[in-house]
Formats: structure tokens, C-alpha cells, sequence
């Protein structure tokens, strides 16, 4: 093996090339990356880097000196064209074609967006820092969608004064990831802190003086940001022949066909832990992912299932919300520590006759890593919920 | 080696904890990462590696020297 090749230059996929480094793989390590920044972190995006608080440069992944450590053939500003498993090949958007004796994709997701113009999404650093010239006082601030990434977009520009209006197609929040009622407490933060949060709302598109409801209403807005969740970039594997559905489909390996791993938000792989095959978006399950594809790849005879625990967190307000497990698709919730009124609490999740999940807003950190343990372990609903109340 | 540790820039996920117990522990309060040790035994390498790796904030920096 002298030539693997990782497409995709975010978390997940330097995440897997310095894993290979690590691992002791010396040989020709190519690192394609559509945005020509080099790799840079995420998450303080919608919540630092919006608030102005940190400069631009605080979110690189690594320093130059690190980086030009594991001596990469670093392609930026390139994206992956066209995927060729039979003669091993990747087309790059420069015109360049690259083999491989092993290739792992990492190529994210893009977000999703309302037909019209004008409006801002957020994904990339530079999404953040156009964003961020527009807010401030007084600002217009309409936000379709209050997913988390909406819903930490709201609370910042709030916090810089802007007349913030959330815009949520469904009936209550975050229902299907975090339960109603969780849904709700949640919600219940932007009202108390002036935001306008209206739901059941369908917005259809974005229009020169704001947006337009499905009714017909138009809502007025100096500036426009769409959070209505993303869409996986795999288009360029349209007839590669590799299964793709909503996501790169991976076996538990990570393995999506021979000498071929996906990791990151791209990525739907078959988690044995939770025996159900998922695509996570989250910041820590992208470098976990990287890693494990890397070492998988590596080791081929030594492979290893891929069973995280999932893990985020958001910041909103006052709050920090921090998760554990898989909460979608729940039986039940149930209020294990403190107080939904209070928004301080813990929610347990249930799946079947299992603990799945579970939800911690306001409470110490170290308090929900009990609870990641009870999951790791694969420990049942009787064991380690008792009387809690359903919620 | 030496571990650094970006303390503003930790958002209390205590992945590094989790990698790598006998270098890291969280704060009671906010669950902000604490540095046990900031010059680890050889032994502990690969766990320090670890944290570095899935820390989701890059708030940890190893300096092997």
C-alpha cells in the first residue's frame, strides 16, 4: 500500500490522515478539501466566531507546523468529481485524476436551502463572518428553522441586539431528536429571552423584503439565515457504484466497498451498539469516525466495529445542553435529576427495553458521564431509571 | 512530552477524560478540562494521542519532544 488518498479536509478527514500518520503509514497521503481554508473547526462557527468574540484564525484544526508534520499531498480549493472503483481512481475538479490503493471519503454535507435569494446559511467560516458584519442592534433577523444550529444562531444574535424572529416548520422543536416536552423547555428559552419563535410555520421561500409563509404571509427581514438541516455531499459518487442513501451506506467497519471507508457526516454506518445504522452530524463523531476508518483500513486483518456512544452539546443562552447516545426514534423520556421547569435537568431516553440516551441542560459535566457509562454498557430501562417520572 | 491545554477554548464534552483518565479531569462546576499531569510518562502517550484526537474543540496540543 503506498497511496491512500482521503477526500473531504474537515474534521473527519484529518481526523483519519493523521491517524494513518500515527499508525505508522509512510507512504504518498493525498488530502483533497473543497474549501481552500486548511482544516477548521465547526462548531464555534455558529456561537464564537458569530458572536465576534474569537478572531477567524482561532479555528484552525492545527497548526501550519502540524500540518506540514505529517508531510501531506495537500490538494485545497478542489473538490472530488468523480469516483472510479474499478481502476481505483478520483477525479478532482482541477482536472487532475488520483489513484489509490485505499481512499476514504469524508466529504460532509452542505446545508439545505429555501428557493429564492439572498439568504444566508452557515456552514462555512466565511457563512459566519458574512453573517456576522450584518448583525447587530436593531438588525432584522428572521431564522427558518430552530434546529440547534438555528437555535444557537438565534441566541447569539439576540445577545448582539438584533430583532430576532425563529421560524420552525414543525409543531415543537427538536421534537424528533430530544421528545416534546424536552422540545418545548427548550423553546420556552428563546420566548423568555424576546425572541419571536413561531412554529408550525412552512416557510417557502425566501423573498427581497424577508420570507414567505406557505399562507401567503410574507414576514419582513433585514437578513434572512435558512437552518433547515443538510443534505450529504455524495453526488459525485452518483455513478461510482458505491450504495449511496442518504449517506455513504458503510458496513459497521466503516468499509462502503473494497479499499473504500467513509467517515463523518457523510457517512451512514451500521453502529452495533445501538444495533441500527445512523449518519451523525456531530463534531465529535467526526474525528471518531475519521479514526476508526483509518484504522480499519489499516489493519485489515485487525479490524474493529464502530460502536461510539454519540456525544453533543449547544450553547444557547444560559444554557448548555450536552447529549449522549441515540436519542432519535425514542419510546420514552424520563426526567432522572432535576427540575424540567428550571431548565436544569437530566432526561433519560428509552428505546425498547434499553437506555438509548441521555440529556443534560444546566447541570455539572461530569454528572452525565454516569450516564454515558449506563449506555457503553448497554444497561436496560429497569436497571437505572427507577420512578423517574415520564415526561 | 507536554500537554497544553487551550483552557477557553474547552467546552466541557470531557472526551479527553474519557481517552485518557490519568492525564485529564473535569472541573466540578462547569466541566471544564483539568491538566493532571502537563508532562506525562511515555506509557501514557498513545491515551494523550487519543484525547487530542477526539477533543471537539482542538483544545489539546501534545509537544513531543
Amino acid at each position: 500500500m503506498t497511496r491512500i488518498v482521503v477526500v473531504g479536509a474537515s474534521a473527519a478527514g484529518l481526523a483519519a490522515a493523521e491517524t494513518l500518520r500515527r499508525e505508522g503509514y509512510t507512504g504518498t497521503l493525498t488530502l483533497v478539501g473543497e474549501e481552500p481554508r486548511p482544516p477548521y473547526d465547526r462548531p464555534p462557527l455558529s456561537k464564537q466566531v458569530l458572536a465576534a468574540e474569537w478572531e477567524p484564525d482561532r479555528v484552525a484544526l492545527r497548526t501550519p507546523a502540524d500540518l506540514s508534520g505529517l508531510d501531506l499531498d495537500l490538494r485545497l480549493g478542489v473538490a472530488a468529481t468523480a469516483l472510479d472503483l474499478a481502476t481505483q481512481e478520483v477525479w478532482l475538479s482541477d482536472g487532475a485524476q488520483v489513484s489509490y490503493d485505499r481512499l476514504v471519503i469524508a466529504t460532509g454535507v452542505r446545508p439545505r436551502r429555501l428557493p429564492g435569494e439572498g439568504a444566508h446559511v452557515l456552514r462555512t467560516l466565511d457563512d459566519a463572518l458574512t453573517l456576522r458584519e450584518r448583525l447587530g442592534p436593531g438588525r432584522k433577523l428572521v431564522v427558518v428553522g430552530a434546529g440547534f444550529l438555528g437555535a444557537e444562531a438565534a441566541a447569539v444574535a439576540w445577545r448582539l441586539g438584533a430583532e430576532v424572529t425563529l421560524l420552525e416548520p414543525a409543531p415543537v422543536p427538536l421534537a424528533h431528536a430530544v421528545g416534546e416536552r424536552v422540545g418545548q423547555v427548550l423553546a420556552q428559552a428563546h420566548v423568555d429571552h424576546g425572541v419571536k419563535l413561531r412554529t408550525g410555520v412552512s416557510v417557502t421561500e425566501v423573498t427581497d423584503e424577508g420570507v414567505r409563509l406557505g399562507t401567503g404571509e410574507e414576514i419582513e427581514a433585514d437578513e434572512v439565515l435558512v437552518a433547515i438541516g443538510s443534505l450529504p455531499n455524495t453526488e459525485w459518487l452518483a455513478d461510482s457504484g458505491l450504495s449511496v442513501g442518504d449517506g455513504v451506506v458503510c458496513d459497521e467497519y466503516c468499509e462502503a466497498a473494497k479499499n473504500v471507508y467513509a467517515a463523518g457526516d457523510v457517512a451512514r454506518w451500521y453502529n452495533p451498539l445501538f444495533e441500527t445504522s445512523m449518519r451523525i452530524e456531530h463534531r465529535t463523531n467526526a474525528a471518531e469516525q475519521g479514526m476508526a476508518a483509518a484504522r480499519n483500513l489499516l489493519n485489515s486483518e485487525a479490524r474493529k466495529a464502530f460502536s461510539p456512544v454519540p456525544y453533543f452539546w449547544s450553547d444557547q443562552y444560559d444554557m448548555k445542553i450536552q447529549a449522549y447516545g441515540y436519542l432519535r426514534g425514542h419510546d420514552e423520556v424520563a426526567v432522572v435529576d432535576g427540575d424540567l421547569g428550571e431548565r436544569r435537568f437530566v432526561a433519560a431516553y428509552r428505546t425498547g427495553d434499553r437506555l438509548t440516551g441521555a440529556l443534560a441542560v444546566g447541570m455539572p459535566p461530569k454528572a452525565i458521564r454516569v450516564w454515558r457509562q449506563a449506555i457503553v454498557a448497554g444497561a436496560s430501562w429497569q436497571e437505572v431509571v427507577h420512578g423517574a417520572t415520564t415526561v | 512530552m507536554k500537554v497544553e491545554l487551550d483552557e477557553p477554548k474547552c467546552v466541557a464534552s470531557g472526551q479527553c477524560v474519557v481517552a485518557a483518565p490519568d492525564v485529564f479531569d473535569q472541573r466540578d462546576d462547569d466541566g471544564v478540562a483539568i491538566l493532571l499531569e502537563d508532562q506525562p510518562g511515555a506509557e501514557l502517550l498513545d491515551d494523550v494521542r487519543e484525547a487530542v484526537a477526539v477533543c471537539p474543540a482542538a483544545a489539546i496540543r501534545l509537544v513531543e519532544q
